[in-house]
């Protein structure tokens, strides 16, 4: 190595160990691509809707299954969920079908499988109603998410469903589960 | 003919005349095969030959999208919901129908529960925030000038093989049963050069994969697979994706759940905690016998079946045959098949297509002699980490079987089988499914 290469290679070195990206550098660009370009989460908030099991994220607002049932009838709800929600094309959402003794073939319901009381504000809010979904305002979201967990006796009649009582809803089967992969998490 | 082509005894390696993959090296099997049987069994000489009617005139002209000729038209998906009425869309592959390892585009399985959305890539926005140093939000142009990766992988939904849940043999084609799964090569920006930009704090375990379709689709996935081989994929066996598979862009979870490979990405949200959004708290959470059930079963296990013969085919005469099938695992490469023609009692090695891949589809072949009377054939891989694909006796003890038969192949009484598949042979060539 003549001196002029060597005082390039260590040249080399210095620059690649001030900017930290020797070790990762899979791509040889000597630095992080940054062609995103910046946002705040203020200006991503319209699209940040989904729920956290712990009500991170969960909207202002509340609802009661007064207002739910009548939701529940106004919006075409019954159309895949029956009447009242004990059935239709697309299942019933209020049920008291058992999840045991019936081996894999048990229909799992809100009340005999769901673990966790935001799943169904979050799909309510995300999914609901199917041919007009995210159109429901946040008081409407909590007053069908009432509706169903009151008729499903998960919590007692006329329990007002808001940001702060949402999850310490308990469900009945939040301990019916085994995680399959744990070290892939 | 050399008599070492010659089929003998010798070169049977498994009951009801599985044949040595040998054969398939040393050349000539098939002529072997006329020459023993075929000859023996029609005796009679082929018709002279005639020039036919279409060598003698122009053909059509070229278009600018290529066609599939007409005498192919049967080699196509089976719908579930073809009208597009307001409940999920499934479409199947006819593996059957196909060889080799790629799934064509226009036949690669797809799943929409609210049908295609029709997205303008100029105008579709993917943003990365959360538990991150800076959000950053990015258009499809600026996606598109990341260093890219190829790669061949499978994509399976969790619910294929659901009807081989059953207690008897549901009698359903190749299709029906195993078309949710196929596999493409995919090219795209590798989600961890991407994440790198945004500084993710160091006590997020998760991110939130969000879709930009009607339902928004969403998954909780565990940053260690993100930043292992996840990619943002743009692009399917060479052209820009499908529509129905994502258009302009989608998350690969090579070997994960098909559902959680997100179409249509538009949001991925840094987080400490799974969602437990709908489709991992209910639909992919796969119940057990005893009422309790498993959560995130990501890992589309160590599978295979036969592709030919299988179920609705018939062999015509006895003779020489080339068994075929898929072999896959979502944790490795393929490292071994074994195929049975006496349902389990005998197995031979068969040939593996390489170079394998990892997460990628395997074809495997082996050269069969069907003497004319009954047969079970069957496959069973095993991937370089030594996971085997379970017996239907050890599956079924640990995941249970319906009580009743079920009737709708397209039913989805479970998720992720991986247990074998089983081809029942009758005197008379037909071929029905059978457990063995």
């Amino acid at each position: 190595m003549s001196m002029l290469e060597k005082i390039s290679f260590a040249a080399c070195i210095t620059v690649a160990l001030s900017t930290g990206a020797m070790a990762d550098d899979k791509n040889g660009l000597g630095s992080k691509v940054g062609l995103g370009q910046p946002i705040t989460e203020a200006d991503i908030k319209p699209w940040d809707i989904t729920i956290l099991p712990d009500g991170t994220n969960l909207p202002a607002g509340s609802g009661t299954a007064a207002l739910g049932a009548k939701l529940f009838s106004e919006k075409g709800c019954i159309a895949c969920h029956g009447e009242g929600g004990t059935g239709g094309s697309n299942g019933a959402v209020i049920t008291d079908i058992p999840l045991a003794g019936r081996g894999i073939e048990a229909t799992k319901t809100i009340k005999n499988f769901w673990s966790n009381p935001t799943t169904v504000f979050d799909f309510i809010r995300r999914a609901m109603p199917w041919n007009a979904p995210r159109t429901l305002s946040d008081d409407e979201v909590y007053a069908l998410t009432a509706f169903i967990l009151e008729g499903n006796k998960l919590i007692p009649p006329g329990t007002v469903m808001d940001a702060k009582s949402l999850p310490q809803v308990k469900m009945p089967n939040k301990d019916g589960f085994i995680i399959k992969f744990p070290d892939r998490i | 003919m050399t008599k070492k082509n010659d089929i003998t005894a010798l070169d049977e390696v498994a009951g009801n005349g599985l044949l040595s993959r040998r054969l398939l090296l040393r050349g000539g099997v098939a002529m072997a095969g006329a020459a023993s049987t075929l000859v023996a069994t029609h005796g009679a000489s082929a018709e002279p030959l005639k020039e036919p009617e279409w060598s003698r005139y122009q053909g059509t002209t070229v278009e600018a999208m290529g066609r599939r000729t007409k005498h192919e038209k049967d080699t196509a998906r089976i719908l579930t919901n073809p009208k597009g009425e307001p409940r999920t869309q499934h479409a199947r592959t006819p593996h059957h129908l196909l060889n080799g390892q790629i799934t064509p585009n226009h036949l690669h399985f797809t799943i929409l529960h609210n049908g295609i959305p029709d997205i303008d890539p100029e105008q579709h926005k993917l943003v990365i925030h959360g538990m991150v140093k800076q959000p950053i939000v990015l258009s499809m142009d600026r996606l598109m000038r990341y260093p890219m990766v190829t790669r061949q992988t499978f994509i399976e939904c969790g619910g294929n093989s659901a009807a081989l849940f059953s207690n008897e043999p549901v009698q359903a084609n190749l299709q029906s049963l195993h078309g949710l799964v196929s596999n493409a090569e995919w090219t795209g920006v590798p989600l961890s050069a991407v994440l790198d930009e945004v500084g993710i704090d160091p006590k997020a375990k998760w991110m939130l994969v969000e879709g930009a379709d009607t339902a928004a689709i969403t998954r909780s996935v565990p940053l260690k697979k993100a930043l292992d081989d996840a990619i943002l994929v743009l692009f399917q066996n060479g052209e820009r994706l499908m529509a129905e598979q994502g258009y302009p862009v989608r998350l690969l979870l090579p070997g994960w759940e098909g559902n959680m490979n997100i179409k249509y990405v538009r949001r991925i949200k840094i987080v400490d905690q799974p969602a437990l959004t709908y489709y991992e708290a209910r639909n992919y959470s796969p119940l057990l016998p005893d009422a309790k059930a498993y959560r995130f079963f990501f890992v589309n296990e160590v599978k295979s079946f036969i592709t030919h013969p299988s179920f609705g085919m018939k062999l015509n005469e006895p003779g020489y045959y080339e068994i075929s099938g898929i072999a896959y695992s979502g944790a490795g490469r393929i490292e071994r098949v074994q195929v049975t023609a006496d349902g389990g009692r005998t197995w031979a090695d068969a040939a593996v297509q390489g170079p394998t891949m990892h997460k990628a589809f395997t074809r495997f072949t082996i050269p069969w002699r069907w003497n004319g009377q009954p047969a079970v054939l069957s496959s069973r891989a095993v991937d370089d980490g030594g996971n085997i694909q379970p017996t239907r006796d050890e599956f079924v003890r640990e995941r249970g079987v319906t009580q009743k038969p079920v009737t709708n192949p397209f039913g989805f009484p479970n998720q992720h089988y991986n247990s074998l598949t089983s081809w029942g042979i009758n005197a008379k060539g037909e071929i029905s499914h059978v457990y063995a």
